[in-house]
C-alpha cells in the first residue's frame, strides 16, 4: 500500500497517487468546461449588448442554455468533485476509497455532460438550464443531466467512505479539519440535491419519451428548485471551505473558533437546503406561509450562517496577520496582505463580492414581496453572477493558483500575468453583476433576445439607461472573459508545459503552507479563542449598514408601485 | 489551521471570543427583523400577491377571457386588430398569455380596483408590467387572481419575461390607465 503514496514536499501531506490522478483529471475537465461555458457566456453578453447583438435569436437561446449548463453545472461540480477528493484523501493523509469507482464517476459525468451538450447544440433542446415544462427538450438532454448527477453522487459516496476509512485507519487524530467539515457540508447538501433532481428529471425524461402524459408545471418547479437552488448551496458550502483553506495556506490562519465556524456549517445543512421557494414567490397556487418560511430558510438561519463565515474568515486572517506583527491601527493587517498574489487577491475579492453583491441582493430578492419587483428581470442573473462567479468561481480560481503548482510540483506557467488575472476577472464580473442588477431594476427581462422589440407587434420603450447598462454589461463581460482566458491558459500551461518545481527553489514570494508533518504533529497555532479582530468587526459593520440600507430602500421602492392584494 | 484537525481535541468547549459573540447576536437580530418584515407587510403594506388561484383548463380560461372581451370591447388596435377592453371598475378582468401575445389590451382607471385574472394557454409566461416593474409568473392550468389598483394614468407595457420559445422576445402586451 505504501507504494501508492508520495509525500508532498511543500506541505508534508501524504498523497494517495490514485487520488492525485483523479483530482487532476476532474480539475482539468472542470477548467475545459469553464472554457466552453465561458465562450457561450461571452456570446450571450455580446448579444444582449444592443449595439452589438451578435447572435440571431435561435442561436442566442441555444447559447444561453449551453452557458447555464456548462458553467453552473459542469464546471463547478467537476471542480467540487476534485475538491471532495482533495479534502478527504489529501487533507486526511488517507487513501481514496474505490479509485475505480472514482473513474466510473468521472466517465459518467463526462459522458452525461457531453450528451446534454450535444442535445443542446443540435438545436432541439434550447429550453434553458431550468427546462420548465411544458416546454420539452429531447430525451438525451435530460438523460445526460441524470448520468452526470449519478456520477457526482458516486463521487460524494467515495468522499464519505474515504472519511470513514481514514478514521478507522487512524490517518488523522481528533476531529476532521474544518475545511473537510465544510466539504462534508457541501457533500451532504449534494446528496439531497441529486435526489431531488432525480425525483423530477427522471419523470421528465419519461415524459419527453412519451411514457408519461402530463407533468404539472408548478410541481415541476417546486421539485426542480429543490435541486436547482440547493445545487448553488453546494457551491456556497464548498467555496467557504475553500476560503478557510486559503486563509490557512497563506497565513497559517486558525479559525477564530472551531465551534462557531462548524456551527455555521451545521446551520447550512439544516436550513440552506430548504430553499426552493426563492424561485416561486410570484407563482400561483402556493401559500404565503409556505413562501415566507421557505424563502427565509426558517427565520434566515442560513443567512445568519453566511454572516458568521463573513466575519470568521477575514477574522482568521486578521488574527494571523496581527500575530505576525501587523498590528498598527485597524487595517495594517489588510494593507500588508499579499495583494500581488493571485491566491490572496482572488480570495479577498471572492469574500467581498460574494457578501456585498451576491449576499445582499440575494436576501433582498428572496423576500416574498420584494420579489415582485425583480422576478425574472435581469437582476436575477446579476445576483447569481455575483454569487456563483465572483463568489464560487473566483474562489476556485484562487485556490487553483496554489493547488495546481503545489500538488503537481510545477512552476506556474505565466506567473507575471497571474498577478493581474483575479483583478481582471473579479472586477469584470463584479461589474457584469452590477450592471445586470441595475438594468433589472429598470425591468429589463432576463433570457430575452431583443429589448427593442423590433419584431414585435406592440413594443415597449426602455429608458436609455437600460440600453447603456446592457452595453456596459457587454464591455465588462469582455474584460471578465479575458481574465477567464488568462486563467485557463495559465492552468493548462502549468500542467502541460510548466517546469518541474525544485522544492528548494520554490519562489520566495509564493506562499506555501508551512511544512508540517502529517496531521498529528500539526500544533503550530496561536492562543485559541482570545484574539481581537477589531478591523474585521468594523468591516462587518460596514457590511451590515449597507445591507440594512439596501434592504429598506427596496421596500420603499416596492411601496411606490401599484397596489396589489 | 483549518486544513488540519483542530489542535484542541475538545474544541467544542473552548471559549468564543467576544467579537464573534457580538456579531452572531447582531446578525441573529437582523435575521429576525428581516423575517418579520414579510408578515408585517402582509398586515400593513399595499403590495402583497394574493393566494387566490384555481386549477382551470386552457379552453375554459380562453372562453372566460373572450366573453369579457366581447362584452366590454371599446375598439381594436394595430395591424393585428387586437381588442382593447375597458371593463368596469371592481370587476373581474381577464388576461391570457399564449405564444406569443398577451390578450387582450386592457383599459383601466387609475385609483380603481380590479380583480385581475392571469393564466396561460400553452407554456409558462412571465407577466412583467413596465415601467412599474411588477412581475408575476403565469402558468398554464392555473388561474391566478390578483387585486390590482393602478396608480398613475399612462400606457404600460407587458413584456414576457419567462422564456417561451423562438418568439419569446416578440411577446408584448399593453394596459392603458386612464
Amino acid at each position: 500500500m505504501s507504494n501508492d503514496f508520495r509525500t508532498c514536499p511543500d506541505t508534508g501531506f501524504k498523497i494517495h497517487l490514485p487520488a492525485d490522478k483523479l483530482i487532476k483529471w476532474n480539475a482539468v475537465t472542470a477548467i475545459v468546461f469553464l472554457l466552453i461555458g465561458g465562450i457561450f457566456g461571452l456570446l450571450v453578453a455580446l448579444t444582449r449588448w444592443p449595439a452589438v447583438h451578435i447572435l440571431p435569436p435561435d442561436l442566442f437561446y441555444l447559447a444561453l442554455t449551453a452557458h447555464g449548463l456548462d458553467v453552473l453545472l459542469v464546471w463547478v461540480i467537476f471542480f467540487e468533485i476534485a475538491l471532495l477528493y482533495f479534502t478527504s484523501a489529501v487533507l486526511l493523509n488517507a487513501r481514496l476509497v474505490g479509485p475505480k469507482l472514482g473513474w466510473l464517476a468521472y466517465v459518467l459525468m463526462l459522458g452525461g455532460a457531453l450528451m446534454t451538450n450535444v442535445a443542446v447544440l443540435r438545436g432541439d433542446s434550447s429550453v434553458m438550464f431550468t427546462s420548465y415544462v411544458p416546454m420539452q427538450a429531447a430525451p438525451d438532454f435530460y438523460l445526460g443531466i441524470i448520468l452526470f448527477a449519478v456520477g457526482a453522487l458516486i463521487g460524494c459516496g467515495l468522499f464519505f467512505a474515504t472519511i470513514i476509512v481514514a478514521k478507522k485507519e487512524r490517518t488523522y487524530e481528533g476531529s476532521i479539519p474544518l475545511v473537510t467539515f465544510g466539504a462534508l457540508t457541501a457533500a451532504i447538501i449534494a446528496v439531497f440535491t441529486i435526489l431531488a433532481g432525480a425525483a423530477i428529471l427522471v419523470p421528465t425524461l419519461f415524459w419527453s419519451m412519451g411514457l408519461i402524459a402530463h407533468i404539472d408545471t408548478l410541481m415541476y418547479k417546486v421539485v426542480w428548485w429543490a435541486m436547482g437552488h440547493s445545487s448553488q448551496q453546494i457551491n456556497v458550502a464548498a467555496h467557504i471551505a475553500v476560503w478557510y483553506a486559503i486563509a490557512a495556506i497563506l497565513f497559517g490562519a486558525k479559525p477564530l473558533s472551531e465551534k462557531v465556524s462548524r456551527f455555521a456549517f451545521l446551520l447550512y445543512i439544516l436550513f440552506l437546503q430548504l430553499a426552493s421557494a426563492h424561485h416561486l414567490l410570484v407563482e400561483p397556487g402556493l401559500s404565503s406561509e409556505y413562501k415566507i418560511f421557505n424563502t427565509s430558510y426558517a427565520l434566515y438561519l442560513a443567512v445568519l450562517a453566511s454572516m458568521i463565515h463573513g466575519l470568521t474568515v477575514p477574522g482568521a486572517v486578521e488574527a494571523a496577520q496581527r500575530k505576525k506583527g501587523f498590528n498598527k491601527g485597524l487595517f495594517e493587517w489588510l494593507r500588508k496582505a499579499p495583494w500581488g498574489n493571485p491566491v490572496f487577491s482572488g480570495f479577498a475579492m471572492s469574500v467581498v463580492f460574494f457578501g456585498f453583491l451576491g449576499g445582499i441582493s440575494g436576501v433582498m430578492m428572496g423576500t416574498e414581496q420584494l420579489n415582485i419587483i425583480i422576478h425574472n428581470t435581469i437582476y436575477v442573473p446579476g445576483h447569481f453572477h455575483a454569487t456563483v462567479v465572483t463568489g464560487t468561481t473566483l474562489a476556485f480560481m484562487a485556490l487553483s493558483y496554489w493547488l495546481v503548482p503545489t500538488l503537481w510540483q510545477k512552476e506556474l506557467f505565466l506567473p507575471g500575468i497571474a498577478k493581474w488575472q483575479p483583478y481582471l476577472f473579479g472586477i469584470g464580473m463584479a461589474l457584469v453583476s452590477t450592471f445586470m442588477m441595475g438594468a433589472g431594476t429598470l425591468g429589463v427581462p432576463r433570457r430575452h433576445w431583443d429589448i427593442s422589440f423590433a419584431d414585435a407587434a406592440m413594443g415597449f420603450d426602455f429608458p436609455a439607461a437600460a440600453y447603456l447598462m446592457m452595453g456596459l454589461n457587454g464591455i465588462s463581460a469582455i474584460v471578465a472573459a479575458l481574465g477567464a482566458m488568462i486563467f485557463i491558459i495559465n492552468m493548462v500551461g502549468t500542467l502541460l508545459l510548466g517546469k518541474d518545481k525544485v522544492p528548494a527553489a520554490a519562489a520566495p514570494e509564493e506562499p506555501v503552507a508551512p511544512a508540517a508533518p502529517p496531521a498529528s504533529a500539526a500544533t503550530s497555532y496561536g492562543s485559541a479563542g482570545t484574539m481581537e479582530v477589531p478591523g474585521t468587526f468594523v468591516l462587518a459593520l460596514i457590511f451590515l449598514v449597507s445591507f440594512i440600507l439596501y434592504y429598506f430602500v427596496n421596500w420603499k421602492y416596492l411601496a411606490s408601485v401599484w397596489g396589489l392584494s | 489551521m483549518a486544513i488540519f484537525p483542530p489542535k484542541e481535541r475538545i474544541w467544542w468547549n473552548t471559549p468564543v471570543e467576544k467579537t464573534e459573540v457580538m456579531w452572531v447576536t447582531i446578525a441573529l437580530i437582523w435575521a429576525l427583523v428581516m423575517f418579520f418584515m414579510m408578515p408585517y407587510w402582509h398586515l400593513t403594506g399595499d403590495q402583497n400577491l394574493s393566494n387566490e388561484a384555481y386549477k382551470i383548463s386552457a379552453d375554459a380560461y380562453a372562453e372566460k377571457t373572450e366573453k369579457m372581451a366581447a362584452l366590454y370591447k371599446v375598439r381594436e388596435e394595430g395591424d393585428t386588430g387586437i381588442p382593447v377592453v375597458a371593463p368596469p371598475a371592481g370587476s373581474d378582468v381577464y388576461m391570457l398569455g399564449r405564444l406569443w401575445e398577451w390578450w387582450p389590451v386592457l383599459e383601466l382607471e387609475a385609483g380603481k380596483t380590479y380583480r385581475l385574472h392571469l393564466s396561460s394557454l400553452d407554456w409558462q409566461h412571465g407577466f412583467s408590467l413596465l415601467p412599474e416593474n411588477i412581475n408575476i409568473q403565469v402558468h398554464p392550468d392555473y388561474e391566478m387572481v390578483v387585486t390590482v389598483t393602478p396608480k398613475n394614468p399612462g400606457e404600460y407595457g407587458i413584456v414576457c419575461n419567462e422564456f417561451c420559445g423562438a418568439g419569446h422576445h416578440t411577446m408584448v402586451g399593453k394596459i392603458y390607465v386612464k
